[in-house]
């Protein structure tokens, strides 16, 4: 397998943990809220859905779990930001550390022990393509994660439900004014963004290296929030850059085999600089990052 | 009947002090809830966790070698917390104030000069500060967020630091454990407390709480940090720089905490190892935020902290607790407080709803 194909075929499920922890974060924060604790409950999805799925030898099951858990920490974070107006900065960072605790705490006895990972599916025609058809092999999440993209774009641009978010984002006091209720709504978008983080842990523990081991997230879920700042909060862009940052992270066992003489702690800096070279890029444009950031991102909402 | 927060004219000192003690009283009861969930000996574990550390004087001279660190860097933190300036990568700070404190005693493992140690907290110091200045730049001249850029570098610092323990810094006589060779007497920091190990670093961070008081105090200097940090704009207007606020607290709190890494390496380990931080970086979060960023409470705050890690070292042994619980109770900690930090502006109010 020469090194093109080598990232063709890995990219997509690379980026996907990082995809599915990015799109909920951006629905969150299209709403007003930031959330920084996406780090912590992608491990406890991660932990939950390792467990579940060895468990129970089902891995829609383990998805399940790891989505279930993730909801409820963010719920835990719903409650101190929404009900009691608490900072969100340090409440997210509560949140992130608390739930890196629970999933070191729950997986400790699941450490070392392995499970099977998803089958590749290929797409028929697409995957007979010259060149790119490594592409197009790829297991079922992968698949359902870019549908999952597809209907987010859908549902925040081109839909009733997405304007309202929105509204409730850009100016939750005039959101109120007509009728909207701003805390349920904010409460729901955090409750998804927490499901799908957790979905994206459990993506990293069962399928893309299927095993548990304490840090394994390794500040994916920091890569996601920064995703969301590339995309400018617009689906199309953090899925583009997830997909970069996807093939970024491949460089190092490409580097390797093609045997370019790096120490690999240093390959494995290589997305964190890149992070933050692109974030300076993007927000460079002081401009362009005005008309894109949510007006109301991280303030609390009091009536 | 329906229950809401209503805004109170003027914010509770009783609430205030009230806080953080019921902040406290709610995490261990929920970690009660959880350890016997989890199937541990609840009594066991919070006797270790919170009677232990003053049990005897060892212990106890222990939580004050923790306390060291935590202070430290918790108190070059909430400068920048003041100010709106969110600097969370004093892990990766430490580390590289670790690292850069660690290259005169790993290229001269026979030095014996007095100017040793001196140059290594100096170099530790600059290191912290040069690490966290990269993330000031990037802020000021980019407008780059400092929470994810200050968070990617202790990502990359972490890396650095298993580089150089697995590679060019490892001790040839380590059986290939990633660690330096040990320092000479010269570069390890005098013990404070006779019969203990707690070495000097601890006055270094009560000297930290003095200056950051006198910092608070003196009004104008943090006047203008607070509103260059809060209200950019005003501050614009009254001719001080949203600028100088980020680089003033990026910079503070990195050389507090290279300084704290720098310390750790000529202090209790001896050496550079791997694990040069538990989580200082990440605690020392917490820590500044339960001592309400205020430089008395934090030295509060950064005590109890100290008892919870050498509490949680116990009761992995007695109670067969892992490490991580240290960080589900920290966690806990902080939810708590910022919940309870409501009442302080906030009181509640209980409305019936009229029968039709």
């Amino acid at each position: 397998m020469n090194a093109v194909d080598f990232i063709l075929a890995g990219m997509l499920a690379a980026a996907t943990p990082m995809l599915l922890a990015a799109l909920g974060e951006m629905v969150v924060e299209r709403s007003g809220v930031l959330n920084l604790g996406l780090e912590g409950m992608m491990a406890l999805g991660a932990a939950l859905g390792f467990i579940t799925t060895y468990t129970y030898q089902s891995h829609a099951l383990g998805f399940l779990a790891a989505g279930l858990g993730g909801a409820a920490l963010s719920l835990v974070f719903a409650l101190i930001v929404l009900g009691f107006v608490a900072n969100q900065v340090a409440a997210g960072l509560a949140i992130g550390i608390l739930g890196t605790g629970l999933s070191a705490l729950f997986g400790k006895s699941f450490e070392s022990l392995t499970i099977s990972g998803l089958p590749k599916m290929a797409l028929p025609l697409l995957s007979d393509l010259p060149v790119v058809a490594a592409l197009f092999v790829q297991d079922v999440v992968v698949w359902l994660t870019i549908a999952l993209a597809l209907s987010i774009w859908a549902v925040m641009n081109h839909s009733k439900l997405g304007l309202i978010i929105r509204a409730v984002g850009e100016n939750p006091h005039a959101a109120r004014a007509i009728g909207f209720r701003v805390l349920p709504i904010r409460c729901a978008a955090i409750a998804f963004g927490g499901a799908l983080a957790g979905i994206a842990g459990a993506y990293a523990s069962t399928v893309y290296t299927p095993l548990w081991a304490d840090g394994m997230i390794a500040g994916r879920g920091w890569i996601a929030l920064a995703l969301v700042v590339f995309g400018t909060w617009q689906t199309g862009r953090v899925v583009f850059g997830a997909f970069l940052f996807g093939a970024l992270s491949l460089g190092e066992l490409t580097t390797q085999a093609a045997g370019v003489n790096i120490p690999s702690q240093l390959l494995a800096c290589v997305p964190y600089i890149v992070t933050i070279l692109m974030l300076a890029v993007i927000s460079s444009n002081r401009r362009r990052m005005r008309l894109n950031t949510i007006a109301s991102l991280g303030q609390p909402f009091e009536k | 009947m329906k229950i809401s927060f209503i805004r109170r004219e003027r914010a509770s000192r009783t609430a205030m002090l009230v806080a953080p003690v019921a902040a406290f009283a709610c995490a261990i009861v929920a970690s009660v809830v959880l350890f016997t969930l989890l199937g541990k000996a609840p009594g066991q574990a919070l006797y270790s966790l919170l009677l232990e550390p003053f049990l005897t004087w060892y212990n106890f001279s222990e939580v004050l070698l923790k306390m060291a660190p935590l202070l430290l860097i918790a108190q070059g933190l909430a400068i920048g917390f003041r100010a709106n300036v969110f600097n969370i990568g004093a892990e990766g700070q430490l580390i590289i104030g670790a690292i850069a404190a660690s290259a005169l005693p790993v290229w001269y493992p026979q030095g014996d000069s007095a100017f040793m140690l001196p140059a290594m907290l100096l170099m530790g110091a600059g290191a912290g500060m040069a690490w966290a200045g990269i993330a000031a730049l990037f802020r000021t001249r980019f407008n780059a967020n400092e929470i994810l850029v200050t968070l990617m570098l202790s990502l990359i610092a972490a890396q650095v630091l298993n580089y150089l323990l697995l590679g060019p810094w490892k001790d040839p006589h380590g059986f290939n454990f990633p660690q330096s060779v040990m320092f000479p007497d010269a570069a390890l920091l005098p013990i404070l407390l006779p019969g203990t190990r707690v070495n000097i670093s601890l006055l270094f961070a009560l000297i930290a709480s003095v200056l950051a008081s006198i910092l608070m105090r003196h009004r104008f200097a943090g006047f203008q940090l607070l509103v260059g940090g809060l209200a950019p704009r005003a501050a614009r207007y009254a001719g001080f720089s949203e600028a100088r606020a980020i680089w003033v607290s990026l910079l503070l709190g990195g050389l507090a905490a290279g300084l704290a890494g720098a310390a750790e390496v000529a202090g209790p380990l001896g050496q550079l190892q791997r694990s040069v931080s538990t989580g200082y970086g990440y605690s020392a979060i917490i820590v500044a935020y339960l001592g309400g960023l205020n430089p008395w409470g934090i030295v509060i705050s950064a005590f109890v902290m100290s008892v919870i890690y050498i509490g949680g070292d116990n009761a992995m042994v007695s109670a067969d607790l892992p490490i991580a619980a240290v960080w589900v109770f920290q966690g806990l900690l902080l939810c708590f407080y910022l919940a309870g930090l409501t009442f302080i502006r906030h009181r509640v109010s209980f409305i019936r709803k009229a029968k039709p």
